[in-house]
This record gives structure tokens, sequence and C-alpha cells, in this order.
């Protein structure tokens, strides 16, 4: 191709703009890393203490340290709101997103898959809102709930309410991916519908669920506002599905602006931040495995 | 309609945003940079000076306006329990200076002594002494004005029936201790402590007075942000109890307020010293302040506003007894 001289200017633009955002990504990376070593290095804390120790009491003075940082509360709480949303959700969207593709795609793909992409454009500070004025008076009415409603039930539902559009629309996408002639050699062995749906196009669509699946966790672990408002924020492990607890997005949230720059919480807090980043990379690099995983063993894009 | 003069219009309008925004956040050399301070101010003629005021303005504020005018913006930010005096008295002098834009937030005391600190907000709002919450350098270069006193009360729901508790049960109930409202002579419910960030002046003051400097049980308690949504949740759940200053309290029966070893906890209780769970409202300035924060806080400090300030539950400094300002002395 002859580079002539009216498309350098926009191959210039668009080359630092591409470079620009990369290099934004990596000093966030590296920026959280260093605020979040704080802990380690100025403070003398250990790795492990931070992550399997429940005695959070950090000292709130600039430059003091002394106290203690066990997060294990808060990841505790992150993981098992998380997990309880993926719990809800995934089933919801399997069946969602198999009644877009195979039972009523002409409906689906006009009306209800644009009606989920909807969804997405809610803001969670929306769906923390009516967590609070319906879904905690609900949970502590119907259930009994001892500390007002707040609680994992409470964060796991409306998480599992804002995952549950990302994870339908991937898989869905993921099931229109099958090739039709594996259907059609099912279908001309004698399965039923079902039977195709079920033992054939899933199970070949697989990778790219899995791919909607995390991509929903990974917002389920971010998810800050939302869940701040329906958890209950108590410094305690749940005692059961019904309990307040405390996660790590909204510990962050909470406290951050109320810590002392320099302080012991305050590098802990930072921690916190540092490793939702791990996780969410960790999370992609899985993603970008499985894909590549994929690839690999059908041949197909 | 891919035509080359369609994509020109557009880059160019994308080029025209970038650069509003840009030079938009390019002009923030000044102090009054924070997003909710500028944000609705109306005045937008002085916008980046806050002390464009005429030098005669400042002296004199309790009288009438005689030519002096302010003029520019001025932010508070900070106590909860101060907030609603605040905003009334900001109303009220909004009205006599209509080219002045004050903005109030709240926060919590430890977020307004940080902001006033760093310079982001004019005025910071605290219910505790700025040596608590900051450290020794920049606690030093605030400047202390207490407008007022403020009384705490511990807050209960309207269904439970409980009027009165002993410093013992309040303390064994805020340690998490006592977990049944039986135990204290109320009814048969579990008790759900609704308590504030370890930031909030108002959680300072209570754990002070109310109860003896004892660490309240955090493991075992809601955490809300403010005092509004402390009382909201303690209004819709029968077994909760939390704490709130008065100023909450005032045109409000939708909570119970509970009596501490016996005495109310009105203003009257604390003039003459009977009622101990009460503290000072500081209104904190970097140095000495902009002339129109100084004019702000005379206002508020001076007779024309102190009327009103008992109205809105806050009490007059000048009302504590001797034995009142005796006790808090340790």
């Amino acid at each position: 191709m002859k580079k002539n001289s009216k498309g350098r200017g926009g191959m210039v633009v668009v080359t630092i703009c591409g470079l620009f955002l990369i290099a934004l990504t990596v000093t966030i990376g590296v920026f959280l890393f260093i605020k979040g070593n704080v802990t380690f290095t100025t403070f003398h804390h250990s790795i492990g203490e931070f992550l399997f120790s429940s005695d959070w009491n950090p000292t709130d003075m600039a430059g003091q340290g002394g106290g203690t940082v066990g997060a294990a509360v808060y990841i505790f709480g992150s993981l098992v709101t998380c997990g309880l949303a993926l719990l809800i959700a995934v089933p919801f969207s399997l069946a969602a997103a198999i009644f877009i593709t195979e039972i009523a795609p002409d409906a689906g793909t006009r009306i209800f898959q644009p009606a989920i992409e909807i969804f997405v454009g809610i803001p969670s500070v929306v769906y923390g809102w009516l967590g609070l004025t319906i879904l905690v008076p609900f949970i502590r009415d119907v259930f009994h709930a001892p500390m007002g409603g707040y609680s994992v039930l409470a964060a796991g539902i409306v998480l599992a309410i804002m995952i549950f559009p990302t994870i339908t629309t991937v898989s869905a996408d993921a099931i229109r991916g099958v090739p039709d002639s594996y259907r059609k050699a099912s279908f001309g062995l004698g399965s039923t519908r079902w039977q195709v749906i079920w033992h054939i196009v899933l199970p070949a669509a697989f990778p790219g669920i899995m791919t909607g699946v995390i991509l929903g966790l990974t917002r389920a672990f971010g998810e800050a506002l939302a869940v701040a408002m329906v958890i209950g924020k108590t410094r305690a492990f749940p005692a059961n599905i019904l309990s307040p607890t405390n996660n790590l997005t909204a510990a962050i949230a909470a406290d951050m602006g109320n810590t002392a720059n320099g302080g012991e919480h305050n590098a802990a807090l930072w921690t916190m931040g540092l490793l939702l980043f791990i996780i969410s990379i960790v999370c992609i690099i899985i993603i970008h495995l499985i894909s590549a995983h994929n690839k690999k063993k059908t041949g197909m894009a | 309609m891919k035509n080359k003069t369609f994509s020109k219009i557009v880059s160019l309008m994308l080029a025209g945003v970038l650069a509003v925004g840009v030079s938009a956040c390019g002009s923030t050399a000044s102090t009054d940079s924070s997003a909710d301070a500028s944000a609705d101010s109306t005045t937008t003629t002085d916008a980046s000076a806050t002390d464009s005021t005429d030098a005669s303005a400042s002296s004199d504020s309790a009288s009438t306006d005689a030519g002096a005018d302010l003029s520019g913006n001025l932010t508070a930010a900070g106590s909860s329990a101060l907030l609603p005096l605040v905003k009334d008295a900001s109303e009220e002098f909004m009205k006599k200076y209509p080219n002045l834009a004050i903005t109030v937030n709240g926060g919590g005391s430890g977020e307004g002594l940080k902001q006033v600190a760093a310079g982001s907000v004019d005025i910071g709002n605290s219910d505790v002494f700025a040596e608590e919450k900051l450290d020794a350098d920049a606690a030093k270069t605030l400047v202390d004005h207490e407008v007022c006193t403020i009384t705490m009360a511990p807050v209960v729901n309207k269904d439970l029936g409980v009027t009165n508790l002993t410093t013992d049960q309040l303390v064994s109930i805020f340690t998490g201790k006592t977990t049944n409202w039986k135990d204290v002579g109320g009814p048969d419910e579990q008790i759900m402590l609704v308590t504030r960030p370890s930031s909030s002046g108002t959680r300072a003051l209570f754990k002070q007075w109310a109860l003896n400097g004892e660490e309240e049980a955090s493991n075992q308690a809601l955490e809300t942000d403010d005092s509004g949504t402390l009382l909201q949740n303690v209004e819709q759940n029968k077994g909760a109890i939390g704490y709130v200053a008065l100023s909450y309290l005032v045109n409000n029966d939708a909570v119970a307020a509970v009596s501490i070893d016996g005495v109310e906890p009105t203003l009257e209780n604390t003039y003459n010293g009977t009622y101990k769970v009460w503290g000072y409202e500081h209104m904190y300035t970097n140095g000495e302040g902009s002339d129109n924060a100084k004019a702000f806080i005379d206002y508020m400090m001076g007779d024309e506003y102190s009327a009103k300030l008992e109205g809105m539950g806050y009490g007059v400094s000048s009302k504590m007894s001797q034995e009142a300002v005796d006790a808090h002395k340790q």
C-alpha cells in the first residue's frame, strides 16, 4: 500500500492515541503497585497477614503504623457475594441465551436481546437504590433477617441482576457462533431439539459461555456502590446468608475519603485496590487463554 | 453517507469537545477546584476568586447591608451533625448577599477537616477538635471557631418502648455484650446496632461522653455513612438503636430519643450540665480564611442568627453553665 502524505496525518494521530491508552493502563497498574506496596514495605506487614488474617485494626494517623491489616473479612465477603451472584445469574442467563438463539430466534434478536442490553445502560447506583428500597425490606420481612435485611443475599441478588445481561449477550453470541452443520448433522441422526441444544450446541459454545461468565464475574468483583448500599458494611464474617458483611469495594468506597493520607489505614485500602486490579487482570488472562485454546481446538476464530 | 465532509465535521466536533474539556480541567489552579463546589454556583463572573469582596464587607455582618456586598463562592463541608445548621444559615446569608454562592456538603467531621487542611473547601465543619483527627502540622494551620454546642442522643424505634437506659446498659449494648432488648427491660427483640464510620464526629463524641471511651463493636453493627441514613434505618427496624445529633430530632418524631441514667437529652439538660453527651461544633478555616468565610462565621455566631440556633436543636455556647463546662474538662 502506498503511503501518501494525506494518510500520514491520520496514522500519526491514531498511533499516538493508541500508544497513549496503552501507556495509561500501564501507568495505572504501576501506580497501584507502588501505592499498594506501602503496607508491606513501610508498615512491615506480611502478605499472609493481609490475605488470611481477619484482625482489621489499622491506625489512622499519618505516618504511624502499629495496627493490624487482616483483610480476610473483606476478601471473603467479595468472594461470597460474587459466587452467589454467579450461582443465581448463570442458570437464568444460559436459559435466556438459549431462548434467544434456539427457541425464538426472530423475536430473540429483534426484541429480547435489545431489551436485555438496556439493562447494561442502567447506572449501578440505580440498582443499589432499588436494592435498598425494595429488596432489603423484602428480605427483612419475608425471611426475618436479623439485621434489617442487609445481607449477603441482598448483595448477591443485586449483583446477579447486574451481571445477567453481560453473560446473556456473550453466551448468545457464542451459541450463534456454533456452525449450523453441527445442528443439522445431529437432527439428521434423529435427535430432538433439546438433545441438540444440551449435548451438541452448549458444549461447542462452552468456551464462549465461559468467557461471558468470567466477564460477568469481573464486573461483579469490581462493583462498589450498589453492593455498598445493601451489604450492611459490618466488619465480620457473615454467620449465614442473611447476615450483613463487608467486601473489598464497599470498604474502599466508604473509608478511602475518611482516612488520613500516609497512614496505615490508607495504605491498606490501596493494597485492597491493588488486589482488585490483580484479580481483574487474572480474569482477563483466563479469558484470553480460553479463547486461544478454543481457536486451536476447533480452528474457528 | 460516507462522504468526506461528514467525517470532517464529526472530527472537528470531537476536537472541539476535547479542547473545551482540556481547558476546563486546566483552570483549576485556584482553591475552589473541588467538583462539588463549583458545579452549581450561579455567580460565574468571579468564579476563580474566592475573596473578591470589598474590603469593607468583612468587618460587620450582623448589621444591615449598608452598601457592602459579598460575592463569589464559599464552600463548606464536614460534620453531618452541623449540616442542618450551616445549610439554614447559608440560605439566610445568601438572602442578605445575593451575589454570594455558598455550597454546603456533608461527609463527616474527618472529611471536613481533611478538606479544609488541603484547601479544597473554605470552611471545615467538625464535631471534634482538629488535633484528634489530623496530624499536628496540619492542625496547626487551622483556626478554630466554636460556633455552638451540639447534643447527641441515642435513638430507638418508636415501637420499641424503651425510654431509659443506664450508662452501663448503653455501654454493654454498644460493645455487643447485650444482644436482646429483653435483657434491658424491653421486648424480646434482637438488638440491631446502627453506627457511623470511625471518622465520624458524631461517633467520636458519643464514644467519649456516653460510652466512657469504650470502643463500639464494629463487627456487630451496620455502618451508615451519615446521620440521615442512620435515622432511616432506626425508623424502619424495630430493634434498631443508633445515635444522632439533636438537630435531627427537632421536628422529627419518627424515632424516639432515649434518656441516659434518667436524664432526657434536651437543650436545658445540656446547659445545666446534667446531660453530658455534648460537644462544641467547630468551623475551621485554613489560616484566617477568606473574607467570605469570615463574614459567614461572624454571622452565624452573631446575635441575629443565634435566636434560630436553639430552634434548630443546637446550643448557644454562652448559655452553657459552669457545671457543664467543668464536667468536660478532664
